[in-house]
């Protein structure tokens, strides 16, 4: 059987940098940083009293006030970059064939601020359930794909993937071999968090995960630097619409790249830790190149996971060396997590965003807040600090890996 | 409009997002305001909580309308 080809035909983000794709990557290449004091609710007793939120939102703005009270922000997200995506793409939904078009939607956590309310409301009560019908519906993490599917009417392969930090990129390598395989011509895929409330922020807290660097949140999201000292909270959306190249060619589509390949792994090491030898980020990006069918020397982008711990960094970069040997040192590598912070399950979609935009615009993202170098990286790799730079980028794979040892890596490519 | 009438209306514009003057009481929660099946059970919770009383499902499956809600509530909450 000849697989297909796929493509990515429109794009979809709603970030802390920025409300829509045009904004965040102008900010991304400016090196704006997301993170501020913590507004949605009061951080006083928290170890960390910052995160990277998306600005100025009022979902008034986008839904009705009976859609918001059915919506948590998680799916609110997720239906604004799933419709900016879905416009980019310019796809007539009169003439599409809907049985052959699906969402593969990710989300790490899923309603956490609607499990977290009334699950309170029920303790603070006597014991009598009154929990209210729309709970389960609103807080349950596929509830997003469901949401999208409902309202472009697409009967296609519909689900959403749950795998922490690297929940999107399951959803884009998903949809990608779904395509890939003749089961669908258009996939809505990418993916949404919206936790920054209390129970994200203590839980992480409480798992000496974030950055508590209160006094220059700005500055807290600082991967590859010496000072780094843990990850910052993002929230937010991206999505990205993946066609089928013949189908997107035959009704003259704007091509932004080529979705080749994707890898999955296992550390099979720690619920939480990383693999100190970067195990599982190795064989992730061998097995992305492979499902490429590319070499290592014709990628020329690494957006990593690069979260600003002081562990995951380090075992990252193990990996990318021994992947990439002599070739590392021709690579951009950039943590766009610098800016945007870490979006959890939506981490892999807009930082596959910004490696498509990367493929388009021939420019690489910086890493930014770099002051101190670690002398655990070689000097020689070139980690895009604090300036985007121009460059050849015909290639680029973006590297997510969650909590619970999960790791996945895509590979994107100019269209020829 | 009754005490309760007015407080079952707000409630009913609140959760449906519906206009008031759609409020009247032959207006029917599943055909003439929108409400699903989850809506509906919704309604019957926050009359409970707002009247603090319990409405047994056999009652409440026989409250259809907006004059069905406010009737009921006029017979069973102590006022």
């Amino acid at each position: 059987m000849q697989l297909k080809r796929v493509v990515v035909t429109g794009l979809g983000a709603l970030t802390p940098l920025g409300n829509n794709l045009e904004t965040y990557w102008s900010n991304l290449l400016k090196g704006v940083s997301g993170a501020g004091p913590i507004t949605r609710f009061d951080p006083e007793k928290f170890k960390t009293k910052f995160a990277c939120e998306v600005k100025d939102y009022d979902p008034l703005n986008y839904f009705d006030r009976k859609e918001v009270r059915k919506m948590d922000l998680f799916t609110q997200y997720a239906m604004i970059s799933s419709e900016e995506a879905i416009k980019d793409s310019g796809l007539d939904l009169e003439k599409l064939n809907r049985e052959k078009a699906g969402v593969i939607w990710g989300s790490g956590i899923g309603g956490l601020r609607t499990f977290q309310e009334e699950v309170s409301s029920f303790s603070q009560g006597d014991g009598t359930p009154r929990f209210n019908p729309f709970f389960i519906p609103k807080m349950i993490a596929d509830i997003s794909a469901g949401m999208i599917s409902i309202k472009y009417g697409f009967h296609g392969p519909n689900f959403v993937t749950v795998s922490a930090c690297a929940s999107a990129t399951n959803a884009m390598i998903d949809a990608m071999t779904y395509i890939k395989l003749g089961k669908a011509n258009v996939m809505i895929t990418g993916g949404s968090e919206a936790s920054v409330v209390e129970a994200g922020m203590g839980g992480f807290n409480a798992m000496k995960a974030l950055s508590e660097r209160n006094d220059s949140p700005e500055t807290a999201s600082r991967p590859f630097d010496k000072d780094r000292d843990g990850f910052v909270l993002g929230e937010g959306s991206g999505a990205l619409i993946l066609e089928e190249y013949e189908h997107a060619k035959a009704r003259g589509a704007k091509i932004y790249a080529e979705v080749v390949g994707g890898g999955m792994s296992a550390d099979a090491h720690h619920i939480t830790a990383p693999h100190p030898e970067g195990l599982g980020a190795h064989n992730v990006m061998v097995n992305a190149l492979e499902d490429a069918q590319m070499k290592p020397e014709e990628i020329d982008y690494i957006n990593v996971h690069g979260t600003s711990t002081p562990l995951g960094d380090v075992s990252e970069v193990i990996a990318i060396e021994r992947v990439f040997g002599e070739h590392a040192y021709n690579l951009n590598i950039s943590s766009t997590k610098s800016m945007t912070g870490h979006l959890l399950g939506a981490a892999g979609a807009i930082e596959a965003i910004a490696s498509v935009m990367a493929i388009k615009e021939q420019v690489v993202p910086p890493t930014i807040n770099h002051f101190t170098d670690d002398e655990r990286f070689d000097p020689r790799l070139n980690f895009t600090f604090n300036k985007a730079q121009k460059r050849e980028v015909n290639a680029a794979l973006s590297n997510t890996f969650g909590f619970g040892g999960h790791n996945t890596s895509v590979v994107f490519r100019k269209i020829d | 409009m009754s005490e309760i009438a007015s407080k079952v209306k707000s409630i009913i514009i609140d959760k449906l997002g519906v206009e008031d003057s759609e409020v009247t009481p032959e207006a029917s929660f599943t055909n003439d305001l929108g409400a699903d099946s989850l809506d509906t059970v919704e309604l019957i919770m926050e009359f409970e909580k707002e009247f603090n009383i319990s409405i047994p499902d056999d009652q409440a499956e026989n409250i259809a309308t907006v004059g069905d809600a406010i009737s009921y509530l006029e017979a069973n909450v102590q006022q």
